[in-house]
């Protein structure tokens, strides 16, 4: 267990600025996912907590110990990567004691320390199966097994899941959130995939450009989009944006899209004339004959329980969740109404969320 | 008529049967989307009808032709791979146009601007025509790849996996822009993937494949309400169904039912004293859009989706209602209403 601690770290290399001064607390025993696009910088933030590489500004604290100049192997933390290499001549068992006789544990303590932590992966019955003959699943696990145990103060996890096929990736997703769970260990872990985050975090740090966009619980960033960038990355399919010019005024409970009333989440700011994106996540889309906002359905994507129904309208495009067993016909002029409570008003410029009622609401979701 | 037919082939590596007894004919103009995990024979089966691989037994047939024994260039079919590779020292143009200047092809310069010219408008990369392939963006890369594979008409196009190496948010708009490709060329697309989201949207009928052999094949909404097993069901939906032994729900269920299939639509959560069997909630998982709710049943975990105008917390006791729920028998076959009412 252990509390990290990052403050304005900034790297860069050469005249490329990969991190550019992130500041955030990991707690004890949480588990934190950094999610963002490729080139966000969410590796290099990794790798400095690591000690893999050096920060160019800024400290790291771990357990309130500043270790910004410590090197890995002082760390006490356990980095398992993107593509999981087990020894193919060693059995699992001999896997997953690798680290500790590495280290001159005594043979007894490593014998127990194996024989627990395969117990803990459930996989204590092949432990003397060779590593070659195994599935994905308890290949992946016997890796983690390699990874904790050594029992470290956190663990930075790289993509682990990153190779593997879309299912086999879900159950993995549990599987690893529950192991925390049970050894309760500090775990950072990043990727690129919302859906890896949203299942498994305590909480979530969007990064983009070397900076950091927002932080809070699943809920939190998904219901309050701090940014046009977050509200965008995060869900499938993503909010959708209806741009408008308007002059907004504190207290505000609606706004003007082409001439239809669409009511909102109170506004806590004055804003002069600009251009502004109304933001609707598509399961707080409906048809409602008798709105005035209105557009044409160009597709609708059968999922099952639900279907994705994409429809333009003279202010961008919008996806709405629905039952599936509503009939939709593509091409048709339908009314949509958006749930008032839930939508979001971004400032088309910077991005940011305008601050409101639905974002000065109750933080826990 | 049908493009492309397999009849009854059969494939195998050493002692690995890759492709067990596969029929299967794609129609023209049809979206067709084999769907099953890794190893499942789908790579397989496109290598088979490219002639990439020989079929041990049975046939290829393209366009009424019997294609078994000829080479890949004899074959009338486009392949898109899951990597795609342009010419890194070419223009996107030439990268489109390389195809139709192969000297099999022989296709005149003013044929090759036209084509070049319509796929890139409708890949909606015509401003990157001049651009050197290195210079795009990897989603613009892999349209080039599509597009090089679009520019010629070929009886059908067998993509595997294509949209693999993309990241999440550039695969949901590559879907929807394949499928309407594929809709307003009329193309024959015989497309191989792992994630069901895609064939659920894409295909017109996904052909669900497991170990070699070709499960059940049908549009997505066929496949979704009435898979013809447990194994079908387990494919498609999210969260995904829950199988339950069936005597945990009591005996008010028909004979030969050994599992019941609940997806969340079948499932309705009410107060713990309604009639049918009684639930602990386990723990509530925010997905943001969704949230699951981890029920247990007994010793059993059921996963469903939570109502959102409905607060459950951990550790709350409920009871559970089913709807139509699905219903297997023994051996995994799922007994649809005609066995049902014949045994009731």
């Amino acid at each position: 267990m252990a509390e990290i601690k990052l403050e304005t770290v900034a790297k860069t290399f050469g005249t490329f600025t990969a991190v550019k001064g992130v500041d955030f607390t990991v707690d004890h025993g949480s588990f934190f996912v950094i999610l963002g696009p490729s080139g966000c910088g969410k590796t290099t933030t990794l790798r400095m907590m690591a000690g893999l590489e050096l920060p160019t500004s800024g400290r790291i604290l771990l357990d309130g110990e500043d270790v910004t100049a410590l090197p890995a192997s002082a760390r006490d933390i356990a980095f398992v990567f993107q593509l999981f290499a087990l020894y193919p001549h060693m059995n699992v068992r001999q896997n997953i004691a690798f680290p500790l006789r590495c280290q001159n544990y005594p043979r007894a303590e490593i014998r127990r320390s194996v024989e627990e932590t395969a117990r803990l992966l459930r996989i204590d019955h092949l432990l003397d199966r060779r590593v070659g003959g195994l599935s994905g699943g308890d290949r992946q696990r016997v890796a983690l097994g390699r990874a904790i145990v050594r029992r470290p103060k956190a663990f930075l996890m790289d993509e682990p899941l990153g190779a593997l096929d879309s299912e086999f990736r879900r159950l993995m997703c549990g599987e690893l959130r529950e192991l925390h769970d049970r050894i309760d260990a500090t775990t950072v872990y990043i990727t690129h995939d919302q859906l890896e985050a949203m299942a498994m975090a305590d909480r979530i740090t969007i990064m983009n450009q070397g900076r950091v966009e927002q932080i809070g619980t699943p809920q939190e960033i998904y219901d309050r989009p701090a940014s046009m960038f977050v509200a965008d990355f995060i869900g499938s399919p993503p909010m959708s944006f209806l741009s408008v010019q308007a002059t907004l005024q504190r207290g505000d409970r609606s706004i003007k899209v082409d001439g239809a009333r669409v009511e909102m989440p109170q506004l806590f700011e004055d804003r002069a004339e600009g251009s502004f994106a109304l933001g609707v996540r598509p399961e707080n889309v409906s048809f409602a004959d008798a709105s005035s906002l209105r557009g044409r359905v160009i597709g609708a994507e059968y999922l099952g329980t639900t279907q994705i129904v994409t429809v333009t309208t003279a202010n961008g495009q919008i996806k709405a969740r629905l039952p599936s067993g509503n009939t939709v016909r593509v091409g048709e002029t339908v009314g949509l109404a958006l749930r008032p409570d839930k939508l979001s008003l971004f400032d088309a410029i910077s991005g940011l969320a305008l601050p409101s009622a639905l974002y000065a609401g109750d933080r826990d979701g | 008529m049908a493009e492309v037919a397999l009849l009854d082939v059969s494939k195998s590596f050493g002692a690995v049967d890759a492709v067990r007894g596969l029929s299967l004919s794609v129609a023209h103009g049809e979206f067709v989307v084999l769907l099953g995990p890794t190893g499942a024979g789908k790579t397989t089966t496109l290598r088979l009808i490219a002639g990439l691989e020989r079929p041990d037994q049975g046939d290829v047939v393209i366009q009424g032709r019997v294609v078994t024994k000829e080479i890949p260039a004899e074959r009338d079919v486009a392949f898109v791979f899951q990597q795609y590779s342009l010419y890194p020292h070419l223009t996107v143009y030439d990268n489109l146009a390389f195809p139709l200047r192969s000297p099999a092809r022989r296709t005149d310069e003013k044929t090759i601007r036209r084509r070049v010219q319509q796929i890139s408008e409708l890949l909606h990369i015509e401003s990157k025509l001049g651009n050197r392939a290195t210079a795009l963006s990897g989603g613009e890369m892999q349209r080039v790849a599509i597009g090089r594979a679009l520019v010629r008409e070929p009886a059908v196009y067998l993509m595997d996996e294509p949209l693999s190496s993309l990241d999440a948010k550039l695969r949901a708009e590559l879907r929807l822009e394949l499928k309407r490709i594929q809709r307003e060329l009329g193309t024959t697309i015989l497309y191989v993937t792992h994630d069901q989201i895609e064939a659920m949207t894409m295909a017109d009928r996904i052909g669900v494949m497991s170990e070699g052999a070709l499960i059940q094949l049908g549009t997505p909404r066929e496949i979704y309400e009435r898979p013809n097993s447990a194994y079908v069901a387990g494919r498609l939906g999210t969260p995904v169904i829950n199988l339950i032994p069936a005597e945990l729900l009591g005996n008010t269920l028909p004979p030969r039912v050994r599992t019941v299939g609940l997806r969340t639509e079948h499932i309705r959560i009410s107060p713990a004293d309604g009639p049918g069997p009684r639930a602990q909630v386990h723990w509530v998982e925010h997905l943001g859009d969704q949230n699951h709710v981890h029920l247990k049943l007994s010793t059993h975990s059921l996963v469903t989706l939570a109502d959102p105008g409905q607060p459950l917390r951990a550790g709350d006791q409920v009871s559970l209602e089913f709807e139509s729920p699905l219903y297997f028998d023994q051996a995994g076959n799922r007994l649809g209403t005609d066995e049902l009412r014949g045994h009731a």
